[in-house]
């Protein structure tokens, strides 16, 4: 489905050409659920705004289905079936989250269908769809309608940037379980950046990432145990205990 | 749009004005007073509501009845003729303890090479313990040389106890328009003032509120959004004095883009220990984030931007 190929990608820092990826090939397959993983810095993010286009590699390409999408606008990856949900989502004053449902889904959606998706990732969706997307919500609503957003897309390829980022634990319990039906219900790939121990226990595939490469890759059960106590799969406790993401 | 119900005296440039600023599509119900090139073209009262010219022609005097409750007053004025300037004095009398809601608004369709000007003063007095909402809205077209030129002024009487909604907008097509509102509370009288503008071109709106909170527990909020695109100017005054123990509240919140300026001047003065006054102003543009986000959903730039000052300005 997704292919990154010899993928390198760098920031002017002081004059200096600093490598965030370097040489980085990956493929995520139809129906797969994978997780990335990794200490902080080692360009997982900037890897997922690759895909989704709002970077562009200084080398390498990336084939979508078979079409080599590198040159192509976020719009028109987004169009092409590549979703992706902000690890910290926007704000729009006076945009109601009723409205943002609707773009997404691109048709005008009835009130009633578009609660739907609010209900999926567990917002009463009478109390949400006429609020606007605006300072007015928590990061763990926003968090929640970010993800609304991409199951109204619902399309074959779907890219989630630290879900858990900014957020409290009461809520990030909550969204695991989002996580968890999607993997289930899903028709198309989904792959999510986390550093989440009970996200990763629910891939079919793990990809550790460390200073812009790949370091592991593979089946969940053959990752999982060497990353365990590691930051790369922390539990959802230690996060908040020690303040890190 | 039955032909019975249809505006006999309005043509259909003048028709299609009424339907952006008053969303009238055929006669209103209740009573009205529609202005088309200076002069009458429909009129009629209710049984509590009375619309009488006043004696030196200058504009309309509406009297509603106290007690008048769920009745509406439609007063929209259409400019089709280039080069016409006219000067419309209307005030509104509304009686104590009415519930009524008022459509004025403004549409001038310039085609020629001449300016046309409507310049306008209304004046509310508005009775205790009543409650009225008021709409305006103005809307230019035309693709003539000639410029479309609003300048609204509003005075407002509130006594006590008294509820006025006002809603002002302005988004397309006036090439110049200065505003000016000035309104007076007594106790527990509210204002409640939502104005929204958008400006485009070379165009230039200038919009300014003075509210007196005189009387104890009044108070006002007034809330401006407003884009300003491509090379136009907008000015916003809001200045609020608090006389007494009462609470106001000003917010202005622009985006700015191209080459556009914009000027947010927020002024309060306390007269009173007991006044709480709280003023806000922000303008900025338009974020790099909230496009991409739109972008990620399929839309294409100037989509997103379009949906962004959309949203905003709903």
């Amino acid at each position: 489905m997704l292919t990154l190929e010899n993928i390198s990608f760098g920031v002017q820092e002081d004059s200096k050409e600093k490598e965030i990826i370097h040489n980085l090939t990956l493929s995520i397959d139809d129906h797969k659920f994978v997780v990335i993983t990794g200490p902080n810095g080692g360009g997982k993010s900037t890897l997922a705004r690759l895909i989704a286009g709002i970077e562009r590699p200084n080398q390498g390409r990336i084939l979508f289905n078979n079409t080599d999408i590198t040159h192509k606008t976020i719009t028109e990856r987004a169009n092409l079936g590549i979703s992706y949900a902000f690890q910290q989502p926007v704000r729009f004053k006076g945009v109601q989250v009723l409205d943002l449902i609707r773009l997404a889904a691109k048709k005008k959606l009835a009130a009633a269908d578009a609660c739907t998706y609010l209900s999926e990732v567990g917002l009463c969706a009478k109390d949400y769809i006429n609020r606007e997307v605006n300072a007015s919500l928590s990061g763990g609503e926003l968090k929640r309608i970010e993800i609304a957003t991409v199951l109204a897309r619902g399309t074959k390829l779907s890219v989630f940037d630290e879900p858990e980022a900014g957020i409290d634990l009461w809520s990030f319990q909550n969204l695991i379980s989002v996580f968890e039906r999607m993997r289930d219900k899903t028709d198309g790939s989904i792959l999510i950046i986390s550093h989440q121990e009970r996200i990763l226990n629910i891939a079919d595939e793990i990809v550790v990432i460390a200073d812009g490469q790949i370091t592991a890759q593979g089946p969940k059960d053959d990752i999982l145990p060497g990353l365990l106590g590691t930051a790369s799969a922390v539990d959802a406790c230690s996060k908040f205990y020690k303040g890190g993401q | 749009m039955g032909g019975s119900s249809a505006i006999s005296n309005i043509d259909p440039i003048q028709m299609r004005l009424l339907e952006e600023v008053a969303d009238l599509h055929e006669t209103p119900a209740g009573a009205y007073n529609i202005r088309a090139n200076g002069q009458m073209a429909a009129r009629a009262a209710s049984e509590n509501i009375e619309i009488i010219s006043k004696e030196d022609g200058t504009g309309i005097d509406i009297h509603i009845k106290p007690g008048t409750k769920h009745e509406s007053v439609h007063i929209p004025v259409v400019l089709s003729q280039s080069g016409l300037s006219e000067m419309v004095c209307n005030d509104f009398y509304i009686g104590d303890g009415a519930d009524v809601v008022i459509i004025a608004g403004c549409g001038i369709h310039n085609g020629g090479d001449k300016d046309s000007k409507h310049d306008g003063l209304h004046r509310f007095f508005v009775g205790r313990a009543s409650r009225v909402k008021y709409v305006e809205k103005h809307y230019g077209s035309g693709d003539g040389k000639g410029k479309r030129v609003m300048n609204p002024q509003t005075e407002v009487i509130m006594e006590e106890n008294s509820y006025l909604e006002m809603e002002m907008v302005q988004i397309k097509g006036v090439d110049s328009t200065k505003r000016a509102t000035k309104a007076d509370l007594a106790a527990g009288a509210k204002l409640v003032i939502r104005e929204r503008l958008l400006t485009h071109g070379t165009q230039f709106a200038e919009s300014s509120f003075i509210v007196n909170l005189n009387g104890e527990d009044s108070s006002a909020n007034v809330i401006s959004r407003s884009v300003a695109k491509e090379d136009s100017t907008q000015i916003f005054i809001a200045e609020i004095n608090g006389n007494a123990k009462c609470a106001g509240h000003s917010e202005c919140d622009a985006i700015i883009m191209d080459n556009a300026k914009i000027s947010a001047i927020p002024k309060i003065t306390a007269n009173n220990t007991d006044a709480a006054l709280i003023h806000e102003a922000a303008i900025g543009k338009i974020a790099g984030e909230q496009i991409i986000k739109l972008m990620t959903l399929g839309l294409t730039e100037g989509e997103a931007e379009a949906q962004i000052v959309n949203g905003f300005l709903k």
